[in-house]
């Protein structure tokens, strides 16, 4: 143990969370500002709205909700503004993989993934778009609707890795691999690259869209200029916009990231993404009835993106009993990339401006090193850089989703492997979790849990 | 806006340990008398599903128009009392905790008609027309359909479904839907249609009195585990669920959303055109709460000490307005016409107007339920 943790590990004994020195910042317990649901911290922690909302926008909210929630079915139907699923898709609604607009976690032993994607890229094309399988398209779609076949069955194998803590405690982390079955379109391309992603939870995404560009900018090093070992890299797309969501910042805001699940992950084809989900090679897929053109009109998808703008925060009524394991996320060096705090610009709707907000992300991509690279560049992201994610909310996915699986394919069981995976930039970080006592490690882990 | 500043200080303050604001003195009895009230109406539910599981028995035994009036009117008849349940949710308790189970297979919507039966333009959708399918009450349970979605297939609406059938005339009609008794008797798959009402019926009723159950006195379950909690907790659950029934729920995902859509497939109870009695009905529920009284299916009155009392001594003026806006909102419920979907057709101007009304008054409700929550000096309630 190094003097620094050491001096650490001393002050924390002396120290309670009432104690001087370590003190709760304003506004760190309501980490979406005036937005902050503080009403529903249970299973329903995910679902509410801004707390400051119009009247107007809570009308569309609503509306949005019940598009998000409600299944799509398929087409024709008696239910003409919700029909026209697939023919191929991952997914009948939203709320699948984003249940209680909560965070998907991977399936128990030998199930099919039903609530995450697997994206496809044979390469890339010159401008970093990800080049799609020529008959599989750029994500897997393991089911059709009647008559047209499913492309495959995905599933995930693990192989437990033992490693140490410093003190010598024995630790196991899952290696996944995945296995596609029953291809039913004949064999994948010969360089085939497949990603699994499981969804993030749906709270504070109008905020994190917020975020003024210049502090992003700000915040980025990609040359590691002032030398600590961290590259935060902005994720410049093809059209000069900045990337925010998506594993990789693949998607400039909320709308796109909407347009994009609708088209790719349940087969609905909508003013931005107008292109159905069948490849030239899938026939009964061309075949088939679609459910209007598009198919998710301009208005569901504005309130689906207002929607998934205003979801609030939950409030964090343990903020100042965890300081010292928040202490240690700043001494550990994880604010490095999980930069605690922002506060937003101009923005629309405006309830979502000038709110300083605790998300723990800086938007940006980093090398995360071989063991999490999945191979998949996507423009700015090569195969092994990701984007920061942003943490708040993250300590209640249990209790709103029934799990504890984090990272981008749901392999790590809880916070401490979660640490423990991080290589490339956040290696040293994560090798000075490894040197904590047993005790601090707990420290960081309840603070997390109280997100 | 104020209620969230006013949270934020009083958290930064608490936060190191410091005993919440007292509680007034009539806490205590006004939780331990929500817990009968509580009781009385999940077991009035049981009773009221099974009355509609004979109904319905009856119905499949020997179909008619009279038999399946008569199981409609017991549909018709057993929501008020289900309804005024609502208020007991959003807290996490036996209703809808972890997985939000039971409620999702209880009181779903929508539904998943066409993986039930036949729909309009598709005679053979459904599990009942697809023989392959066991039906049972295990296989209906289990519920996951192709696509990896839980399917709405079981609780109130797809029984109301299968009494009704889809609504498809026009909203001016004022007709619910027009299913035919021979459904029952002589159409296709008509045993395996009475086979899948039964079923859905026994596993609403195990749901209920699985629920019940939790809340029967003297025993070792949800009710005891709330009586031996700090009442203060206990009283935060209670307001909870009224202002997240009041605003969120009814205000907003029922009536704002449908309000927004304007369309016929908007409306929670579609086909039996029964929605404005699922409004009154929660408001209601949020009003027995309120006042700590309760009335029976038999009549009978549960009545003891209610929220009203406890607020009464902590801002007297605040209970005054809290008792005369659920009254309010109450009688805007009330006031709606029949049926809903066409008040909320976008060509109606007066219908629109009720059903803002409504919205606005429960908006206005909502926001006096959080101010009590503030009053009683309560932080954001902790997760368990």
């Amino acid at each position: 143990m190094n003097l620094r943790l050491l001096l650490l590990s001393l002050c924390v004994v002396s120290l309670s969370a009432c104690g001087e020195g370590l003190r709760l910042e304003e506004g760190e317990d309501y980490p979406g500002g005036d937005t902050t649901n503080f009403l529903l911290l249970g299973a329903q922690a995910f679902t509410f709205p801004a707390s400051n909302l119009t009247e107007d926008e809570r009308t569309l909210f609503f509306s949005g909700n019940a598009f998000f929630n409600q299944a799509w079915v398929v087409a024709p139907a008696s239910t003409s503004s919700r029909d026209g699923v697939g023919p191929l898709f991952h997914a009948r609604s939203c709320s699948t993989c984003h249940a209680r607009d909560g965070r998907s976690g991977p399936p128990e032993g030998d199930e099919a993934i039903t609530r995450g994607v697997v994206l496809f890229s044979i390469g890339n094309a010159p401008d970093g778009a990800p080049l799609p399988d020529p008959v599989y398209g750029p994500q897997l779609q393991p089911f059709g609707v009647p008559g047209v076949p499913g492309e495959a069955s995905p599933h995930l194998r693990y192989e437990e890795r033992e490693g140490r803590y410093d003190d010598g405690e024995i630790y196991s982390l899952r290696v996944p691999t995945l296995e596609l079955r029953d291809p039913a379109y004949g064999p994948f391309h010969p360089d085939l690259g497949a990603s699994v992603r499981m969804a993030p939870a749906m709270v504070g995404l109008g905020l994190l869209e917020a975020i003024p560009v210049a502090d992003l900018e700000a915040l980025a090093d990609p040359d590691d200029r002032d030398g600590d070992g961290i590259s935060g890299e902005l994720q410049r797309l093809p059209d000069g916009r900045i990337g925010r969501f998506g594993w990789k910042a693949g998607q400039p805001t909320v709308r796109d990231q909407s347009a994009a699940a609708f088209a790719g992950d349940m087969g609905l084809t909508n003013t931005d993404r107008s292109e159905g989900p069948c490849t030239e090679a899938q026939t009964e897929c061309m075949e088939a009835p679609n459910g209007g053109d598009p198919e998710v009109s301009d208005e569901i998808l504005d309130r689906v993106a207002l929607y998934s703008q205003t979801l609030a925060v939950p409030a964090r009524p343990r903020a100042a009993e965890v300081l010292e394991g928040r202490e240690l996320m700043h001494t550990l060096g994880c604010t490095s990339c999980h930069t605690p705090t922002h506060v937003t610009g101009p923005t629309e709707p405006s309830s979502l401006a000038h709110q300083r907000i605790f998300p723990y992300t800086d938007l940006l991509l980093h090398d995360m090193g071989p063991e999490l690279a999945d191979g998949r560049a996507e423009y700015e992201a090569s195969g092994s850089e990701w984007r920061t994610p942003p943490l708040w909310g993250v300590g209640l996915v249990p209790r709103v989703n029934g799990h504890d699986a984090l990272m981008h394919d749901g392999r790590a069981r809880g916070f401490a492997e979660a640490i423990l995976w991080h290589g490339g930039e956040g290696a040293a970080s994560a090798a000075a979790f490894r040197a904590l006592s047993r005790e601090e490690r707990a420290l960081l882990v309840e603070f997390l849990e109280s997100l | 806006m104020k209620t969230v500043i006013n949270f934020g200080v009083a958290l930064a303050m608490l936060g190191c340990g410091d005993d919440p604001a007292g509680l007034p003195a009539s806490t205590e009895a006004a939780v331990s008398d929500y817990t009968a009230l509580v009781h009385a109406n999940y077991e009035d539910a049981v009773t009221a599903a099974m009355e509609l599981q004979a109904a319905n028995a009856a119905l499949v035994a020997d179909a008619s128009d009279a038999t399946l009036q008569a199981a409609k009117d017991a549909w018709l008849d057993a929501r008020p009392t289900y309804l005024q349940t609502e208020v007991f949710r959003f807290y996490d308790g036996p209703i809808d905790g972890d997985d939000g189970d039971p409620e999702g297979r209880i009181n779903a919507w929508p539904m998943d008609e066409s993986t039930v039966d036949y729909v309009d333009g598709v005679d053979d959708s459904g599990r009942i027309a697809d023989e392959s399918f066991t039906i049972d009450e295990e296989s209906l349970a289990s519920g996951n359909g192709e696509g990896g979605d839980t399917d709405v297939t079981l609780g109130w609406h797809p029984i109301e479904f299968l009494l009704w059938g889809q609504d498809l005339t026009a909203p001016s009609e004022r007709m619910p839907g027009q299913r035919p008794f021979t459904d029952y008797s002589t159409a296709d798959h008509a045993d395996r249609r009475g086979e899948y009402l039964l079923a859905t019926n026994a596993i609403l009723v195990a749901d209920l009195q699985a629920v019940a159950d939790e809340w029967a006195p003297d025993q070792d379950n949800y009710r005891q585990h709330l009586l031996d909690a700090p009442p203060g907790d206990v009283l935060q659950k209670i307001l909870t669920g009224m202002i997240v029934l009041s605003g969120f729920e009814t205000g907003g995902e029922r009536l704002q959303a449908a309000l927004d859509a304007g369309d016929q497939e908007e409306e929670h109870s579609c086909f039996s055109d029964n929605t404005k009695v699922d409004m009154v009905e929660d408001v209601r529920g949020v009003q027995n709460v309120w006042l700590g009284r309760y009335r029976r299916r038999d009549g009978s009155m549960v009545t003891g000490t209610g929220i009203e009392t406890v607020v009464r001594e902590l801002n007297p003026s605040l209970a005054d307005d809290l008792t005369a806006r659920i009254q309010t909102s109450l009688d805007l419920a009330e006031a709606l016409e029949n049926p809903f979907d066409l008040e909320i057709q976008p060509d109606n101007a007066a219908g629109n107007a009720r059903v803002q009304a409504l919205i606005d008054s429960l908006r206005m409700q909502e926001q006096l339920l959080s101010q009590v929550f503030v009053d009683l000096g309560f932080s954001v309630p902790s997760p368990e």
